[in-house]
């Protein structure tokens, strides 16, 4: 295995989109992630099936601002956006976005977190609530709730010590 | 009112135009199919207890009765998206397939670029181009509110507009929903008429040449190009598709929409237009009491 702190990386240009390399053996850029990490991620913490990601590329543009896009693009790529912003990396804990967690949370299996009614309004106004029942696994979760017959992803929420954090952002947040 | 008054000639039951105009409109939404079908919508919809109203002429095109559309739960979701009804015509005439390259060349804030991507399920390439940065921060919101993910978002002046940048050099179509006077949007902005004037016609109308030629250049042989405006003035609609005609490989066809709607003009003030522009649709506020607009679906030939 090579020694990364030996290899030759260039920088990340936040400046452009650049389509994430298949897997951390093929990086070029330092602290870039892949797209097998990325694909594993999801499907290690939410239980996504993999295939839900077949149809798509990831990309990175600013510092481990991570896009998943449906359309034809090269790499690199100097426009305003691609597809949307679907995942934080280069923290210490790997956050996925609001946005994508509605378009693609419902396949999820693990750490979707279910709130009634008066939950479900809190955390879309952006309040964090003591919830105890909570007996999986700490950190990022989907939350979610019933509407027409079926669980539905609001958003990401961060859950630790009985308190689940509602991570909607401010400009999503709304009275509902 | 006052500059209506040009339109008394063309425009029949000019009296009830009128009066229709001065009636405020009420919140219409478009299901974003991205996010929920229909039906899921709308028993989201009557969970929250919100009465609605699906037009005739599309399932997806809803009347809401609420005095705030944004604080429902299905706006939250992106199952709904606040539209106003004639402005879901365009991309309907469009008829965007699955898989295909579409460039939406005005398209902020995006309802109609949503509206694209969702037509073709999501699946292909919409380019969403705006030329004002201010705007574009507007449209990749609602992008990433309905989820679009086939969309991509470019900043660029839609005349001189360079493919360069993808790795493909032609559409299978486009729009250009192109800036305008935006006289039919009266019922909704009761101030849209205060800076009129003929010159700020004759300013924008150039313009809009200059969009659609690059349009129908940058779409390839068989494609189709709608055009479209908010407003009712044959300098910024007839007149454009007509220099288009004359300057561009292109033709007008026939399209079919149910909605009721007065046929293009072929002549204003002493100018005669090709006889295929009578192919072209005005929606008049009063014939379906919406807001008005214009269409012309073009296909671009050799």
């Amino acid at each position: 295995m090579a020694d990364e702190s030996t290899r030759d990386l260039e920088q990340n240009d936040g400046q452009r989109f650049d389509r994430l390399p298949a897997t951390p053996a093929e990086q070029t850029v330092e602290g870039r992630v892949s797209r097998e990490e990325v694909v594993d991620y999801f499907c290690d913490r939410f239980g996504m099936p993999p295939e839900t990601f077949d149809d798509y590329t990831f990309w990175e543009k600013g510092a481990g601002k991570i896009w998943i896009y449906g359309g034809e693009a090269p790499t690199p790529l100097e426009i305003e956006a691609i597809g949307m912003t679907c995942l934080r990396t280069r923290q210490e804990h790997w956050k996925p976005t609001t946005d994508f967690v509605q378009r693609f949370g419902g396949r999820a299996t693990d750490c979707v977190i279910e709130l009634d009614p008066e939950e479900a309004r809190a955390f879309a106004t952006g309040e964090d609530q003591e919830i105890e029942r909570w007996e999986g696994d700490w950190g990022y979760l989907i939350g979610a709730h019933e509407i027409a017959g079926d669980l539905e992803p609001i958003g990401i929420g961060l859950y630790v010590h009985g308190e689940l954090r509602s991570m909607v952002p401010k400009g999503r947040q709304r009275e509902l | 009112m006052e500059p209506l008054e040009r339109y008394r000639p063309i425009i029949d039951d000019f009296d009830a135009f009128l009066e229709a105009c001065e009636r405020p409109l009420g919140n219409a939404a478009r299901v974003n199919t991205i996010k929920a079908s229909v039906e899921r919508t709308l028993e989201a919809l009557e969970e929250e207890g919100l009465a609605y109203e699906q037009a005739d002429w599309n399932p997806r095109v809803l009347r809401l009765e609420t005095g705030s559309p944004g604080s429902t739960w299905t706006s939250f979701h992106g199952f709904t998206h606040g539209q106003e009804e004639v402005s879901a015509v365009p991309p309907v005439v469009l008829d965007p397939q699955s898989g295909e390259r579409v460039w939406d060349s005005c398209a902020a804030p995006g309802g109609k670029a949503t509206q694209i991507a969702a037509l073709m399920g999501d699946e292909g390439t919409v380019v969403a181009n705006d030329n004002n940065l201010g705007r574009i921060s507007a449209l990749r919101f609602n992008a990433e509110r309905l989820g679009a993910t086939s969309l991509a978002v470019t900043n660029a002046d839609a005349r001189n507009y360079s493919l360069n940048r993808f790795d493909f050099n032609e559409f299978d179509r486009a729009l250009v929903d192109a800036p305008c006077t935006c006289e039919g949007t009266i019922r909704k902005n009761p101030d849209a008429l205060d800076n009129w004037s003929e010159g700020a016609i004759a300013s924008v109308s150039g313009v809009q040449k200059g969009i659609l030629r690059r349009a129908i250049q940058a779409t390839r042989e068989g494609g189709t190009v709608v055009y479209s405006t908010c407003t009712f003035a044959p300098e910024e609609n007839e007149a454009v598709v007509q220099h288009a005609l004359e300057e561009e490989d292109c033709r007008v066809v026939d399209f079919d929409i149910g909605l009721e709607h007065s046929p293009g003009l072929t002549e204003w003030d002493g100018e005669e237009f090709d006889s295929s522009l009578e192919r072209a649709a005005r929606i008049y506020p009063h014939q379906n009491d919406t807001g008005g607009f214009f269409v012309a679906k073009l296909e671009v030939t050799a």
